[in-house]
């Protein structure tokens, strides 16, 4: 799959790079879905041999190829909170120098993101690379619910049922983009809704 | 003179109102007849007698039903006063700072008796008279920046300072120009102004904290920011806009003297000793256009500079659909004489309006 080009965006939005091996005697690397294209990209049997990976497939199936890449450790999760209390293990009991690679989705990256930057890593030990879907993890800003994977502009929040639009304000403690309510001055006005970037 | 306090509502029925002192005293925000997002920073050390430029923390008339609407505000949302643990101390320094300020400034509204760490602190406007021990929390009802925020009018952000920049890891906000705190604490300077129209590129906000971040103990500086409210809402939050947004549509020719609010935010900036935190105290003041319009050179200025806005402005500030509305109403007080420089009304020297 190609990967998608983000237009320019306002500062507080993230901005996401290519994976590059790194020197580190451990490596995790957390990917969702087409995630783990990004994974196969930067692999080589050295790395592989000190890195543990802990892939979501949602759906895709990449999971033999990763095996195969014969990583030191392998996880694949059902869901990323099921994924989470390891993920905050390997942080937790990693040796110094521990170098993290995360791809996938932005919802993806945004938490583990999180949960590392909160485990001490300085942001400099962590590296991201957007692939596969464009969807967005979103926060209603009236109930505070999160919805997972928002692909349209607006939206139905899951949770309040307020109509959102989507905006590019980011919240990386949230790893959520802020959605408001887009009728509130013209209740049942809604314009039909779009692919986010189209 | 003693101040008598207002007994009026911010929301429901908007008994809100300003008294002829009130009106005299506004933050009128344009010093010219345009308006350009600019770096307008100045020391706050005093302004004229009895302007709101007057004291480090400026007591006014809204003082107890402004008190009043934030603790009803944090009863429905407790999220919208958040420190992080790291904060702790600036807010002692917080609490330091406003007790010291408030009892020098007003010691006949306020009073502060140092014995050692034991404090006693009296806010006869709102009836309070507490003892407890600087620096533990366990001697106050809440967080020390909490509690005196909620004795302290307009909102605050806390701003650790590190890496070069200026981080939001705490605040009291309950008065806001539609941004959350919950979203955007832990944020850092370009983050948090990241959706701002045309600032970012002209550079404004890199030569801002590049001030900011030189701001000494002792030498606080201030700037005012303005938009456009209807009715006196103070809680103009994103979590409840699904709720006030609609009030933007109930202007009509009419009602828009009474209703139509410029509201304007004396902001300062003042250096906290032994967190080196930066407070950012946001003072919001509301007067209606009716008002406003009692001064002929803020009646001429304001139809200029609402007029002559940039599109993006008045649609950042949410107030592009009303635009039309509002310049009928405020052409009627323009006749188009010139007007005297700076930002007070010169109600002395400016002629009265000649249609
Ligand atoms: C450290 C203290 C400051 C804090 C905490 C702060 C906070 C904020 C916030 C939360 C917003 C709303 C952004 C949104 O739409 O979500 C804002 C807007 C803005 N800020 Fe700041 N700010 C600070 C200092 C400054 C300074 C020094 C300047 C100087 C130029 C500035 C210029 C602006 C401008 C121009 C806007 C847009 C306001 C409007 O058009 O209504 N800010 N600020």
């Amino acid at each position: 799959m190609p990967k998608f080009e983000f237009p320019p965006s306002i500062r507080s939005r993230p901005v996401y790079g290519t994976l590059e091996a790194r020197p580190g005697k451990h490596h995790l690397m957390v990917a969702d879905a087409d995630g783990a294209e990004a994974i196969l990209d930067v692999a080589t049997p050295e790395l592989m041999a000190k890195t543990h990976i802990i892939y979501i497939p949602k759906g895709a199936v990449f999971t033999d190829k990763l095996r195969a890449l014969k990583p030191a450790q392998f996880y694949e999760g059902p869901s990323y909170a099921a994924s989470l209390q390891r993920i905050r293990h390997v942080l937790q009991n990693a040796h110094m120098g521990l170098q993290i690679y995360l791809a996938g989705t932005e919802g993806l990256m945004g938490q583990a993101q999180n949960e590392a930057m909160q485990a001490g890593y300085p942001h400099t030990a962590i590296q991201t690379e957007h692939r596969g879907s464009i969807a967005r993890r979103m926060q209603c800003v009236h109930c505070k619910g999160i919805t997972e994977d928002v692909e349209t502009d607006p939206f139905v929040c899951a949770h309040c049922g307020l109509n959102l639009f989507v905006r590019d304000h980011y919240s990386r403690r949230l790893a959520a983009y802020q959605g408001v309510c887009i009728d509130a001055e013209d209740p049942g006005n809604v314009p039909e809704a779009k692919g986010i970037y189209e | 003179m003693t101040l008598q306090f207002n007994d009026e509502t911010f929301r429901d029925d908007y008994s809100f109102h300003n008294s002829q002192r009130a009106i005299d005293r506004f933050p009128f925000p344009f010093h010219e007849d345009s308006y350009m997002y600019s770096v307008n920073m100045e020391q706050h050390r005093g302004g004229p007698a009895d302007s709101v430029y007057e004291k480090r923390f400026d007591v006014d008339e809204h003082y107890v039903a402004e008190m009043r609407d934030r603790a009803m505000v944090l009863a429905d949302d407790p999220l919208r006063c958040q420190c992080l643990p790291h904060m702790t101390l600036a807010g002692w320094d917080l609490l330091e700072l406003i007790m010291v300020s408030k009892s020098e400034d007003y010691p006949d509204l306020f009073e502060l008796h140092r014995d050692g760490d034991t404090w006693r602190w009296v806010n006869k406007p709102m009836g309070i008279d507490d003892t407890f021990t600087f620096m533990d929390e366990t001697t106050l009802p809440y967080g020390p920046m909490e509690y005196i925020t909620r004795q302290a009018q307009g909102d605050f952000c806390v701003l650790d300072q590190r890496d070069e920049n200026l981080w939001m890891d705490a605040g009291m906000i309950t008065t806001q120009a539609d941004w959350s705190l919950d979203f955007d604490i832990g944020m850092n300077f370009f983050e948090w102004h990241a959706p701002v129209p045309l600032a970012h590129e002209k550079g404004i906000f890199v030569r801002a904290l590049k001030f900011l971040l030189n701001i000494q103990q002792g030498a606080p500086a201030r700037r005012l920011n303005w938009t456009m409210t209807v009715n006196p809402l103070l809680d103009t939050s994103p979590e409840n806009y699904h709720k006030w947004g609609i009030q933007k549509t109930s202007l009509t020719p009419e009602n828009i003297g009474s209703k139509q609010h410029l509201r304007v935010e004396l902001q300062t900036f003042f250096r906290l000793p032994r967190s080196n935190a930066l407070v950012f105290p946001i003072r919001c003041y509301l007067c209606s256009f009716q008002d406003l319009m009692t001064k002929p050179k803020w009646g001429r200025r304001l139809h200029r500079v609402i007029r002559d806005l940039p599109d993006e402005l008045a649609t950042y500030k949410g107030f592009i659909d009303n635009r039309p509305m509002m310049l009928d109403y405020l052409s009627q007080f323009d006749d188009g004489l010139p007007t005297s420089l700076g930002v007070f009304a010169d109600t002395d020297t400016e002629p009265p309006l000649q249609k």
